[in-house]
């Protein structure tokens, strides 16, 4: 059998991993967009802005610094929950109790910011960042080469993905979490520091934007434009999936990754729109989205 | 009230004026923003629904009356008719999907419909994809009036103008526009006095789409260009910061936004992405340090509410 759908086994197979490797990013993204919904009622639009920040971090440190993947997998998140951690404290923290709209339109004009600084040091043409030694050539299955980095990928974003949802759901601070998207009042009367709190959830979010782009760069080139493009798509995942669940938001972004995959192995041309379709189609069959429960 | 008439005649007398002041084809461009702008300004202003996806009706007319005017040979008002036509499709199309979701959710599925129109015209073949449509004619006004001038051109489109901001003044003070605010202030409210609440927003949606592609299809025609940047997503969020700076929910600011963006792109145009970065900037202050916008700021400052 060397052939599925009419289709090669080996560039099926080819496309649905480079579907599934989309689908981690789409679901690491979504995820960091859902957690910082439920915290701050904010759709933090500089989240596709910070995920390529994380790209060009970790190229830098690797081509500056000569820092390897591996430290830049740790430092990237960490610098770009610094920079979270400031947009927080000095931008969005004014916004409370404002109409919603606002903290979107002050995210927008963020990205643009941070990509017209990153255009005007950089130029638009990608970067090239060199795959780590460990993860160059890939594993024969017998029926098809998987690469070692993209395998590597999708393990890591799911392991984040799981761990995230684990922490949120299963744990005591995941309950104060939840308990300050419930009610932020009655959290703050029993003693807990609720500001705090939201600062650390913004930057937990967009930390994991920074850690998508790390593990992004080896795979695309390290680029300006990468956020704007990728962070539209995330809209309409979280669209699809509502961002009421965490779980939700992980299983739409990879489901989302694959179809996009499949459909460039059948119908190329409808490859860039097939995730705007299918959320036309989820509007008109279940408005409030697959998971969802409008906030 | 006397003040918006007032306003509306110093409009007209400078907008006469004009051409003979400053460059033509810099006036056309401010003005066709402008309307885009104030059109864009009777959803968000009027309705209180952001959409972040303008830019797919703008474009998407002014590809359609491109097309019309140079491959069917049609005479300017019958192209700029069709693309304005071709935006109300769309958007009785988008508008009855987005409006299933409200606040945030609505900016986001505009956005995404937009994107998805740009990838629709990145790869149908009348667009020419990254050329776009070039050297579109701009023919003969009812095949009499010859608006190869400038001039002229610019006449045509400052009545274009006018219409289309006197119109969305009429749309506002009318019953219809009153339901409409009433939903912008309390859905749930305007809901439970028994308005059809999504029907109200979709026929807004369509009227804002109709009127963004009169100004995409006329600005082809002024131009004689019709390009991707007219329906990329940077176009959906430039002529919401027009909206911003000018004010939400005025009547003049929106235009007013649109001829400062416009004037500071013009000028800048030589420094690449700082205009993106100072545009973010922009944004960032607007939000942060003046929400009413300048000429809402004015008319508080003058001690009247808002919206007319």
């Amino acid at each position: 059998m060397d052939e599925i759908f009419g289709v090669p086994i080996q560039a099926f197979m080819g496309q649905l991993m480079l579907g599934l490797v989309n689908g981690s990013f789409y679901a690491l993204l979504s995820l960091g967009l859902a957690v910082i919904f439920g915290m701050l009622n904010i759709v933090n639009f500089a989240h596709g802005a910070l995920y390529m920040v994380g790209a060009f971090f970790a190229w830098m440190l690797l081509n500056y610094a000569g820092i390897n993947y591996w430290m830049a997998l740790v430092l990237v998140p960490l610098a770009v929950g610094l920079i979270g951690v400031l947009i927080e404290k000095f931008l969005l923290q004014w916004l409370q109790g404002l109409d919603h709209l606002y903290g979107l339109l002050l995210t927008f004009g963020l990205a643009l910011m941070l990509e017209g600084a990153f255009r005007e040091a950089y130029g638009s043409s990608g970067l090239p960042y060199e795959l780590p030694e460990v993860f160059r050539g890939a594993f024969d299955l017998g029926f098809m080469f998987l690469p070692k980095y993209r395998a590597w990928v999708v393990v890591a974003a799911l392991v984040v993905c799981l761990l995230t949802w684990y922490v949120i759901e299963k744990t005591k601070l995941g309950a104060y979490l939840r308990a300050g998207t419930e009610n932020p009042n009655l959290v703050k009367a029993f003693g807990i520091n609720v500001p705090l709190m939201v600062t650390l959830t913004y930057a937990f979010g967009v930390g994991l934007a920074g850690l998508a782009g790390a593990m992004a760069a080896p795979i695309y080139q390290v680029s300006p434009l990468m956020g704007s493009n990728i962070i539209i798509i995330v809209f309409a995942v979280v669209v699809i999936g509502g961002m009421g669940s965490i779980l939700g938001s992980i299983v739409t972004g990879l489901a989302l990754g694959l179809i996009e995959g499949l459909s460039k192995v059948f119908y190329a041309e409808i490859s860039t729109t097939v995730v705007f379709i299918i959320m036309a189609i989820v509007l008109m069959v279940r408005p409030a989205g697959l998971f969802g429960r409008e906030k | 009230m006397s003040r918006t008439a007032l306003t509306f005649w110093v409009l007209l007398a400078a907008g006469l004026a004009a051409p003979f002041v400053g460059y033509p084809i810099f006036l056309m461009k401010v003005l066709c923003f402008a309307l885009f702008a104030s059109a864009f300004n009777l959803l968000i202003g009027f309705t209180g629904l952001l959409s972040f996806g303008h830019a797919m009706f703008f474009g998407f007319a002014a590809y359609v009356s491109g097309h019309a005017a140079k491959v069917w040979g049609l005479t300017p008002e019958l192209a700029i008719l069709a693309g304005t036509a071709s935006a109300a499709g769309i958007g009785a199309v988008t508008g009855w999907l987005a409006v299933r979701r409200q606040g945030i959710y609505f900016a986001m599925v505009t956005l995404a419909l937009a994107q998805m129109v740009y990838f629709i015209c990145v790869q149908a073949p009348f667009t020419y994809a990254e050329d776009g449509i070039q050297s579109i004619p701009r023919g003969s006004l009812f095949g009499v009036v010859d608006l190869s001038g400038d001039r002229t051109m610019y006449y045509l489109v400052f009545a274009v103008f006018m219409l289309g901001l006197l119109g969305i003044y009429r749309i506002i003070h009318s019953p219809f526009g009153q339901v409409l605010k009433s939903i912008r202030e309390n859905e749930a409210r305007a809901l439970s006095l028994g308005y059809d609440v999504d029907r109200y927003k979709l026929v807004a949606f369509i009227l804002s789409a109709t009127l963004a592609g009169l100004a995409g299809a006329t600005k082809s025609l002024a131009f004689g260009l019709a390009t991707l940047t007219d329906v990329s997503w940077q176009m959906s969020g430039e002529v919401v910061l027009m909206t911003l700076l000018g004010g939400m929910g005025t009547i003049f600011g929106p235009a007013l936004g649109a001829a400062i963006i416009v004037t500071m792109q013009n000028y800048l145009s030589g420094l690449g992405p700082m205009v993106t970065i100072i545009m973010g900037a922009t944004f960032v202050a607007c939000v942060l340090l003046f929400r009413r916008g300048i000429v809402g700021e004015l008319e508080y400052r003058l001690g009247r509410k808002s919206g007319g």
